[in-house]
């Protein structure tokens, strides 16, 4: 029986749990437990997915919340307090068990721990420290344990989760200040930035002091991110991504997150009915990785939205750009920078890498690119190649678009 | 002696035997034999008649490869390709003649043999995704048993992830070509298997999928993401996956339900809310109109009101004042509102655009009107505003209401007097905006048409 308690308080707290957009396992430090003793291990490069769900999610952590009750009243949350959710609890032992169990079966890679507030924040980070402390000193787990932080809980607590966890993360929930107040009352932005700061500065502490003390304890070695609702408040793409970039800069952070806002039972009316599409928020991690991997400033990715400061639907933010930049092109695959070949729709880093690699031993052809690159219809009127020069394309209007995307509800067998 | 067009056969132990390959290639490239005149025999499989064996190694061939080179030929003998021996011979007589070649990526062959390193590491990274462990009860203790079906060769050059992960655990994988075995200590090397020599269940699968079907979230299907990164190849071994089928089947039934519970069963806070919002749509800027206007000029009216009105933004006064019709337009709106019968205290009033956009002609600012991205940006707010009012009937007062509304340009003069469905559902109809009764210079004309307007608003609200 006791098992059927279990798993009636893990169906309610993983439901809890699933507006969490992160799953990642990725970035850490490299562990075993080739000694034989404790169990798992971590890679430093990517995570795994052990499972995807019909929502394209990856499944990489177990991703639960300690509890669901909360003493905050966020409009957003399935789990505010004037919600009328079903409540649970699970103990820390529970947690453990879980964990391990599932690990044992290789399910996870790991654990995402979160909780509502009860009691106090310090109170609840203590029951979040005590599951990560448990698993990492009681059973020598070794696998991935990403912690999200309370608002306002006592900067120590944040520390221990931090010697214990590959990742620690607190949300921002909302793009800007104004909708924060609306949706969030009791969360402030300075105090959420400011838990933000401490714990940026305690990785780079420890990250310092590991270079002088090897002995030194690591906090945190994944990082810290984030997570932002989009659509639920005013914010334009190009708010969400100074916002983002902002985020990056003062803190940071490994990544920052976007979730769509979806709709929640019991939702409150302070939210909008209908969720934005997905194609957006799909723009906005676009729009993050031309930021974080293409070398583009925040005013040049928000360049390439709209009038209205959004993000064109039909085409991805780079394309945009690129149309309205098109003096930047033809670029020249044989002499031109990397920094104006990551420039080019379709072509990605690997594909410039490999580029920069293969033109230091002979002039690369169209057919050379081709082979280089997924699709190089997307791709030709864009460069010139040994024996390729698209003809006056810079000045033509229409450059061929890709066909309009598929319908996201896909009929299924 | 060797003739130059003498074939030779090359026996390698097995299917991965990389070390096997090396050896033979070696010699190959020493005894200057090319890749074609070489048959790579694997294992017991019947040698070919013509061939010659290799010659006892003589010495390792003095040459070097770069890392890069080992590396990629390591993952790509893995695959099963029949040609990967020959492919990765031929890519090194290539290589020894142009040392760069690798850097090469463009090269049709350094491509190929790439393609295949690269399918045979995304099929180590979804068999340690996707190996599912089942406990078994043995008298030495628990041990943990996975059947997994993989593309190719890689069973044995992936028992390191599983040793780093589970030295502790007694396991064993079982796939059609080769199992393994780790008891703790060591790790042994069975035959191939069955999935009938695995165990078929485990309790704790139960408690998985309850965990799958909750993390999922039914307002988001993507499907072909899933599919994607998890092919259905891989689901007959997955406990999960039997799922699927009846998440998708419910999740827009669920969806459409928590949309339609919140519509008709809204929580008690509406006042609340709709302060908020008009709160925060006082620090708008998602138009540039907000840098000259002075405030953003928000609806107004009870959130239960049963009619919205829509007209197209605030004037001159409106702006100034901070609240909507109450400017010469809005005087007009109020007096055909009361011959049509129509309480101007029980309606919700709200504009298209919050910000008034004007031309400063000396020391008058002239009303411009707003272009359709203006009216798109600002239709957030007025989505926002009849989510929460809910209004029997929307009326839009103009063109750029009708187009906000709508999405699209809309012709009044075609489509007023008459209920028509809003795209996202619900009732609205269409009429002209008051001020371009005000802007008739023909007093007979702006009657008549004064009239017109009055019986546009009694349809309304009274149809």
């Amino acid at each position: 029986m006791a098992q059927l308690d279990t798993r009636a308080k893990l169906e309610i707290l993983a439901d809890a749990a699933k507006y969490d957009a992160s799953c990642a396992s990725s970035g850490s430090i490299k562990r075993t437990s080739r000694d034989g003793k404790g169990i798992g291990s971590t890679d430093s490069g990517m995570g795994i997915c052990h499972a995807y769900a019909p929502d394209g999610r990856c499944i990489s952590l177990l991703k639960i919340l300690l509890t669901n009750s909360c003493i905050f009243d966020c409009h957003y949350c399935i789990n505010r307090k004037s919600s009328n959710v079903r409540r649970a609890r699970f103990t820390a032992e529970e947690v453990v068990r879980l964990t391990l169990s599932f690990y044992r079966r290789n399910y996870i890679e790991g654990l995402f721990l979160s909780s509502g507030i009860i009691g106090s924040s310090n109170y609840t980070m203590e029951q979040i420290v005590e599951v990560a402390r448990s698993l990492r000193e009681d059973h020598e787990f070794r696998g991935y344990i990403h912690l999200k932080t309370i608002p306002d809980a006592d900067p120590e607590l944040i520390h221990q989760a931090g010697l214990h966890a590959d990742r620690i993360s607190i949300n921002v929930e909302l793009p800007t200040a104004s909708g924060l107040k609306r949706l969030a009352p009791e969360k402030s932005q300075d105090r959420i930035e400011g838990a933000m700061a401490g714990m940026s500065d305690a990785i780079l502490d420890t990250a310092d002091a590991r270079k002088h003390y090897k002995s030194a304890p690591r906090f945190a070695p994944a990082g810290q991110s984030t997570q932002m609702i989009v659509g639920a408040d005013a914010a334009t793409d190009r708010d969400i991504v100074s916002r983002a970039a902002g985020l990056y800069g003062s803190f940071g952070l490994k990544r920052v997150y976007y979730s769509a806002f979806s709709p929640i039972p019991d939702a409150s009316a302070v939210l909008p009915l209908q969720r934005p599409p997905l194609m957006r928020e799909h723009r906005l991690y676009q729009s993050d990785w031309l930021m974080r991997f293409y070398d583009f400033k925040p005013g040049e990715v928000a360049d390439a939205a709209d009038d209205n400061g959004m993000m064109r639907l039909d085409i991805d933010p780079k394309l945009a750009w690129a149309l309205k930049f098109r003096g930047s092109f033809p670029v020249d695959v044989n002499i031109a920078p990397r920094e104006m070949l990551l420039r080019v729709p379709g072509l990605g880093t690997r594909a410039v890498d490999k580029i920069v690699a293969a033109r230091r031993g002979r002039r690369l052809s169209l057919a050379d690119i081709g082979r280089l690159t997924v699709s190089l219809a997307k791709v030709r009127p864009f460069l010139i190649a040994s024996d390729w020069r698209p003809v006056a394309l810079a000045d033509k209007a229409d450059v061929p678009l890709p066909p309009p995307p598929a319908k996201q509800m896909e009929l299924f067998g | 002696m060797l003739a130059a067009d003498a074939m030779r056969e090359i026996a390698l132990d097995a299917e991965d035997d990389f070390d096997g390959w090396r050896e033979g290639v070696r010699a190959a490239v020493r005894d200057g034999i090319a890749p074609e005149r070489i048959v790579w025999r694997v294992g017991s499989a019947p040698g070919e008649l013509f061939g010659e064996a290799a010659p006892a190694a003589a010495g390792a061939a003095s040459f070097t490869v770069p890392r890069a080179f080992v590396d990629l030929a390591r993952k790509a003998i893995l695959h099963s390709d029949r040609e990967r021996f020959a492919l990765l011979h031929t890519l090194l007589v290539r290589l020894l003649a142009r040392p760069g070649l690798l850097d090469d990526a463009a090269d049709p062959l350094v491509r190929r043999v790439e393609g295949l390193a690269r399918e045979v590491r995304r099929d180590i990274h979804k068999m340690r995704a996707f190996v599912r462990f089942r406990e078994v009860a043995e008298p030495e203790g628990a041990r943990f048993v996975a059947w997994f079906e993989p593309d190719f060769h890689i069973v044995r050059a992936n028992a390191v992830f599983f040793l780093d992960r589970f030295a502790s655990m007694r396991w064993s994988i079982l796939t059609p070509e080769v199992s393994i075995h780790w008891d703790g200590a060591t790790l042994a090397e069975g035959p191939g298997a069955t999935k009938a020599d695995a165990p078929d269940g485990d309790p704790v699968e139960a408690m998985w999928q309850s965990y799958y079907a909750a993390i999922f979230n039914p307002a988001r299907l993507k499907v072909g993401m899933m599919l994607k990164e998890m092919p259905r190849k891989y689901w007959k071994n997955m406990p999960e996956t039997a799922l699927v089928p009846q998440l998708i089947a419910g999740a827009q039934a669920r969806e459409a339900g928590m949309v339609e519970t919140a519509r008709t069963k809204p929580g008690g806070n509406i006042e609340a809310a709709w302060a908020a919002l008009r709160e925060e749509a006082m620090s708008c800027t998602r138009c540039p109109l907000h840098e000259h206007a002075t405030q953003t000029v928000f609806g107004e009216g009870p959130v239960d009101a049963a009619m919205l009105f829509v007209g197209e933004q605030p004037g001159d006064q409106e702006d100034l004042a901070g609240r909507p019709f109450v400017g010469p337009a809005g005087q007009l709106f109020d007096r055909a509102l009361a011959e049509a019968g129509i309480d101007r205290d029980t309606i919700y009033v709200t504009n298209a655009v919050k910000h008034f956009k004007f031309e400063q002609r000396g020391k008058r600012r002239i009303h411009a009107k707003p272009d359709a991205g203006e009216i798109t940006a600002c239709r957030w707010w007025i989505e926002q505003e009849r989510a929460l009012v809910r209004p029997k009937r929307t009326v839009a007062l103009g063109a750029t209401a009708a187009r906000s509304l709508f999405g699209k340009a809309v012709t009044i003069s075609r489509e007023r007097g008459r209920a028509l469905e809003l795209p996202g559902g619900g009732e609205a109809w269409i009429t002209v905006h008051p001020s371009y009764l005000l802007r008739l210079p023909d007093p007979t004309a702006r009657a008549e048409e004064y009239a017109r307007f009055v019986a546009d608003l009694k349809a309304a609200a009274h149809t």
